[in-house]
């Protein structure tokens, strides 16, 4: 079987599924096909006839999937998830990653596996960036409270910038909490207050 | 873990199961679940102190389908799963996309599921058959019959029904009760899958026309004014199996104390939430975001069988929608294996074989559940009997299950596959 692998990734995620499809040409696979939508995956899957459907395991569209390949009694049968299953290894790092796949019966495992471990790097990296983003976000969140509690205690208490800060802080580790919640407590004491 | 008291001591007494012992650090099992009622004894014996008594901690993990659970427990993510009746039965046969063995010692009680059909679909049969709404399972199945003639004369669409698996007792129970009707499920109708959650919103986009589920999504249809509630799993048959504990044989060998104990806890727990005054704590819990985040009220009302099944207020009630304990609801009878395996037989899904049938037997563990619970007035001592052949326990078509003859039995069914899968083809 040396003809080119036709590969599809089914994920409601757009921008994840588009990211592993251009790992995978970027890999020389060229039959590469995204669906987002279970409308049509029916037609889709009959038409195309892939020998790799990828899928994210967090879509309970698993299961039918799995009913689509009951009905079709087509003898080239879809094996669920994973080449090798004696290698824990990369199960582990591909239910962690959150994919699945089905993988014709009888391909090579030499052939499959670089899909699926291309597919498992890109989910990872995926979700790296969404925690970098979610962080992101809330550091600057936090950073906006800080700056609201300085600002109403500078008020309040007729203190410098710089003091305010100060006596947030030692609060803060008084309280063996986070300056960000201290911080919330004094605004939200604020606005309760009508200060 | 707080420990809840009430209603378990009625059950201490008369019990013989093997004293608890408590090692110093808890054994940790990890479970997979799907969020659906009938996971009310998992998720009691870990939250009501049922699993800690008996030395065990519960991990429990929350998942998004049945194949997940399967490949989870198949690739060890999991000790031992909530799962579908009939996947260990599939997995010992050998079908579906990831089949690795599988053993269900304990059933996680019986009841649960219901039919579905959308509000306009109902409101034709009414008017097709003049129903009035209180009528049976039965009679409803007979007027939806009705309608579809009258469909196929119209040249319309037929009906789409949902179900959530190939190999779940939603798609077995929905095509008896459509061929009890005189409905062919694969010529009169089209049967899709529809994830639970999903089902309310498919039928009111229109995608579905009805569907066969687990509670509380039948309920959930009804309270949102999309679904008609034509049958409940008692109607079709009582003693119908449905969910199961679900573990890998090795690791049933490697851990007998802790399956032993974990029985024990499972035991326990299904008394608990078999005792109605109980039901209002367990509601609570289910109702939490980390379970099946689903209003309280709901879950209440299911779980006491008490069902609006129409939004114009036609309410029923269920004594035993759900039965958790009693009557030996958590046994693993291998006629019921092979039940499901006759089911299998009777759609195509496998051609019958004798290995086959032997096979299957080897899905359901009485024997495990048996040295667990010790000998007990409510435990049979028999693996195996005719089904439906009690007064308070028969199919909705009349017919008895022997599992000595599931060749005849299939043959017997007037409606049934007739394509490569079966290997008789004499009537119809």
């Amino acid at each position: 079987m040396n003809a080119a692998l036709s590969i599809m990734i089914f994920d409601e995620n757009r921008i994840r599924a588009a990211i592993i499809e251009e790992g995978l040409r970027e890999a020389g696979h060229t039959q590469v096909v995204l669906l987002h939508d279970i409308v049509g995956l029916a037609r889709q899957i009959e038409l195309i006839g892939p020998d790799v459907i990828v899928i994210d395991i967090e879509t309970p569209n698993r299961d039918m999937l799995e009913h689509l390949f009951q009905l079709t009694r087509s003898v080239r049968k879809p094996i669920a998830m994973f080449v090798d299953r004696s290698d824990t290894l990369s199960i582990e790092a591909a239910v962690e990653a959150g994919v699945s796949a089905y993988v014709v019966d009888g391909l090579r495992k030499e052939r499959v596996k670089p899909i699926l471990d291309m597919a498992v790097s890109r989910f990872k990296a995926f979700s790296r960036l969404q925690q970098e983003l979610a962080d992101a976000k809330s550091a600057l969140e936090e950073r906006k409270i800080i700056d609201r509690a300085k600002g109403i205690l500078m008020k309040s208490r007729k203190l410098t910038e710089d003091e305010a800060y100060a006596l947030l802080r030692q609060t803060a580790m008084n309280e063996k909490k986070k300056l960000a919640d201290i911080a919330q407590s004094v605004v939200m004491a604020a606005a309760i207050l009508g200060s | 873990m707080s420990f809840i008291p009430t209603g378990i001591d009625q059950y201490k007494s008369g019990l013989t199961a093997p004293a608890t012992i408590r090692t110093e650090s808890a054994k940790l099992v990890r479970a997979g679940f799907i969020p659906l009622v009938d996971a009310a004894v998992l998720i009691a014996a870990s939250e009501f102190g049922f699993a800690a008594r008996e030395g065990i901690q519960i991990d429990l993990v929350k998942d998004v389908s049945w194949a997940n659970i399967r490949d989870r427990l198949a690739f060890r993510q999991f000790d031992i799963a909530h799962m579908l009746a009939p996947m260990p039965v599939a997995s010992a046969l050998g079908l579906g996309s990831n089949p690795s063995p599988t053993i269900a010692p304990f059933m996680l009680g019986r009841g649960g599921n219901a039919i579905t059909l959308s509000v306009e679909l109902y409101r034709r049969m009414q008017e097709k058959a003049g129903l009035a709404g209180h009528e049976d399972a039965l009679t409803n199945a007979k007027a939806l019959k009705l309608v579809i003639e009258e469909m196929r004369a119209k040249s319309e669409a037929l009906p789409v029904l949902g179900m959530t698996y190939p190999f779940s007792s939603h798609n077995y129970e929905l095509r008896y009760w459509l061929s009890a009707g005189g409905i062919h499920p694969e010529e009169d109708v089209k049967l899709v899958v529809v994830p639970p959650p999903m089902t309310s919103d498919a039928l009111s986009a229109g995608a579905i026309d009805g569907f066969c589920v687990g509670a509380p999504w039948n309920m959930v249809a009804v309270s949102r004014e999309v679904g008609r509630i034509v049958a409940v799993k008692e109607d079709i048959w009582p003693s119908s199996p449905e969910k199961v504990i679900g573990a890998r044989p090795e690791w049933a060998e490697q851990n007998p104390e802790t399956l032993s104990r974990l029985i024990v806890a499972l035991d326990r727990a299904a008394a608990w939430c078999d005792v109605l005054d109980n039901r209002r704590d367990l509601a609570q819990i289910l109702a939490e975001p980390r379970y099946l985040d689903v209003p309280f009220d709901i879950l209440h009302r299911v779980l006491m069988g008490r069902f609006t099944t129409d939004p114009n207020g036609i309410e029923r009630t269920v004594p035993d929608y759900f039965t958790f304990h009693r009557q030996g609801a958590n046994f693993p009878w291998i006629s019921q294996a092979q039940w499901i395996f006759s089911q299998m037989v009777r759609w195509g899904q496998v051609t019958y074989s004798p290995e086959a049938h032997r096979q299957v037997a080897s899905a359901f563990r009485p024997d495990l559940y048996r040295s667990a619970l010790g000998s007990r007035a409510d435990i049979p001592v028999t693996d195996v009997r005719i089904e439906g052949n009690a007064e308070d326990d028969v199919f909705i078509d009349g017919a008895t299950f022997d599992p000595e003859d599931i060749r005849g039995y299939v043959a017997r069914s007037p409606i049934r596959n007739t394509g490569a899968g079966t290997t008789d083809q004499s009537d119809v």
